[in-house]
């Protein structure tokens, strides 16, 4: 390659080094830099996140324009990210999983690649975009709703479990297959009985990652469910609150009492999420294992 | 048993494959998912156009050019390109710099690092993305703002105050801020594809050049850079697409304003923040139908997005077996 024709002698040798040492010095910079960010950022929320956080924070519930001192909380967006988050993998994994069974199993490959471009292009879709998606499908004619809300939720979480199940199906040995099938076993049973239970340590892990990322996603309940009550509820036929958007209103106000619950509020989102990826990353190890040592 | 029954049952084959019921319902149910997720694609396009219809008939694609954010009834006037304009410079500026950082990561973790930093620093990375991005806002708008405001722009400002970028500082919430923050929110996504990309480079072709006697750097510029080309150009695509769809984060910092202006310190608009920040309702249907409009932009973009991407993916893909098929 001309680009890189590499010259010979002394000098030039010294100042290829220099060049050798500058270019690694700089890639120590540039990962020193991103490990920097990522600690500042997070000492940041833990700092100020730890000496906010109390019991009142999952028990109370807020009190808006309170000029008291009367102890607040955010027990209605715990209560409805937890109703949102589990309706939404309710709604996405069965989905993701059979779409990924048909794509592995079944599909021919011309539709194959097609379905799985047209995740890719629900992977891509805004956040916010699939917020006014649902506004106009669900909210314009039915009203905010926790539904609308894990709706939107799960729009994003589909094409991550769908994913995530096709790559550990990828890995299931074919000769597993074969040998199902010629002991004359149907093939759906071998699909459901053989395969898919050879998945779950990767479908867990997959969904795991995904009620992590949507755990912590804003823009798809602002349009949903975001005119909420200050009572905590369970119902999902009305709008709930959120951690995310209880995050981003706090964060936006001017009362420094309300920041302070929001750090708190980030402090457990942040927890949350740190100890779920870690939960993930072990058992995609443990399950990798298991599927290879076989 | 009539000669035509015979003649029938002749030709079947002895394996004798009967259509079982159970195959064709999973078929069908597992089918019907794959279609339901077509189709669910198509229902976003279709009701996303579909709210942006009274806008788009009263401004047609005049809305894109004009720079006008006015919802006083009888005088309402719509348009996005101040949003546009700061999609633009926010998201461009923010690849720029995430760039040659994510690649410099990259590079750290597959030929620099000591094995006992590897797996720690590459989990770190991995983490950095899962943060919400509500959460990397919270910390903008509180921490990072204020000190950019305080320290970073006035030297900046100071040292560079020339060229009209770096104007006077503005109230904290600026376009700056919004640029760190999405460099932030794509570094960790480059970085990681990168990194893979990397590993993926045939050791032969490392040792072979290294034999040769060229400098680590050499090789990175001879040997990897040209191998991983394709994956790395799909990899800043798709941050690049992140930090164009990026609404909540970016709306907590930039500040709000319907104008087109090169101070990075002052206050801006993107096309996901003004959606975001408009959330608690629209005065009036058409308001409300220009929003969706801007909507209908950030997919367009996003679709391209993506399709380009896989284009780059895929044309790297037939190359690389090409040349691998020729050499073979």
């Amino acid at each position: 390659m001309s680009s890189a024709g590499f010259e010979l002698g002394g000098n030039r040798l010294a100042r290829r080094r220099r060049v050798n040492f500058g270019m690694e010095a700089l890639a120590w910079v540039a990962a020193a830099l991103a490990v920097s960010v990522l600690v500042v950022m997070v000492y940041a929320v833990a700092r100020r996140g730890w000496s906010q956080l109390n019991l009142d924070l999952i028990t109370k519930q807020p009190i808006p324009f309170s000029f008291t001192n009367a102890p607040q909380g955010l027990s209605n967006a715990f209560a409805g990210t937890i109703v949102l988050v589990a309706i939404a993998t309710l709604m996405a994994l069965p989905v993701g999983i059979l779409v990924a069974v048909y794509l592995n199993e079944f599909a021919p490959p011309t539709i194959r690649s097609a379905v799985t471009l047209v995740l890719d292009i629900l992977n891509g879709v805004p956040a916010i975009v699939i917020g006014i998606f649902v506004y106009g499908l669900v909210v314009l004619g039915h009203g905010q709703s926790g539904f609308a809300g894990s709706f939107a939720l799960a729009c994003l979480m589909l094409p991550l479990v769908a994913r995530a199940t096709m790559e550990v199906l990828a890995l299931v040995p074919n000769s597993l297959r074969e040998a199902a099938l010629g002991l004359g076993v149907a093939r759906w049973r071998t699909t459901v009985s053989i395969v898919l239970p050879q998945t779950i340590g990767g479908v867990l892990t997959g969904t795991v990652l995904a009620v992590a990322r949507v755990a912590g996603e804003t823009a798809p309940l602002l349009f949903t469910s975001s005119l909420v009550g200050n009572r905590p509820s369970w119902n999902p036929g009305h709008a709930l609150q959120s951690i995310p958007v209880a995050i981003f209103e706090l964060s936006e106000s001017s009362d420094p009492k309300d920041h302070a619950r929001a750090w708190a509020a980030a402090f457990v989102l942040l927890l949350f999420i740190m100890l779920a990826s870690l939960g993930a990353r072990w058992l995609a190890l443990r399950s990798r294992r298991k599927l290879t040592a076989g | 048993m009539s000669a035509a029954d015979l003649a029938e049952a002749a030709r079947r084959p002895f394996t004798g494959r009967r259509v079982r019921f159970g195959d064709l319902l999973l078929q069908l149910v597992a089918g019907a998912a794959a279609l339901a997720t077509t189709v669910l694609v198509g229902l976003i396009v279709w009701k996303v156009i579909d709210g942006a219809h009274l806008s788009i008939s009263k401004f047609g694609l005049g809305f894109v050019t004009r720079i006008a954010w006015n919802p006083v009834p009888g005088h309402e006037l719509y348009g996005a390109a101040s949003f546009l304009f700061g999609t633009a410079v926010t998201s461009f500026s923010a690849l720029l710099l995430a760039t040659p950082l994510a690649i410099g990561i990259a590079l750290f973790l597959t030929e620099l690092a000591p094995r006992s930093l590897q797996a720690p620093v590459t989990a770190l990375v991995e983490t950095l993305a899962a943060i919400p991005s509500v959460v990397v806002g919270l910390w903008g708008i509180l921490v990072l703002g204020p000190t950019l405001r305080d320290h970073v722009e006035p030297a900046l400002h100071g040292a560079l105050g020339f060229i009209p970028l770096f104007g006077p500082k503005g109230a904290g919430a600026s376009v700056f801020t919004a640029i760190v923050v999405l460099t932030i929110m794509i570094l960790p996504i480059v970085a990681s594809i990168s990194r893979e990309l990397f590993l993926s480079v045939p050791r032969e072709l490392k040792e072979g050049a290294l034999a040769l006697g060229t400098t680590r750097w050499e090789m990175v510029r001879g040997v990897m850079f040209p191998y991983a080309r394709g994956g790395i150009a799909a990899a800043l695509i798709l941050g690049f697409g992140r930090a164009i769809g990026e609404a909540i984060a970016v709306t907590q910092v930039i500040g709000g304003g319907v104008w087109i202006h090169w101070n990075l310190f002052d206050t801006g608009d993107t096309l996901g923040a003004k959606i975001a920040a408009s959330y608690q309702g629209a005065s009036t249907n058409l308001q409300a139908s220009s929003l969706i409009y801007l909507g209908l932009i950030l997919l367009a973009f996003s679709l391209v997005v993506n399709l380009a991407a896989q284009w780059v993916v895929r044309r790297a893909a037939r190359k690389q077996g090409a040349t691998r098929g020729g050499r073979g």
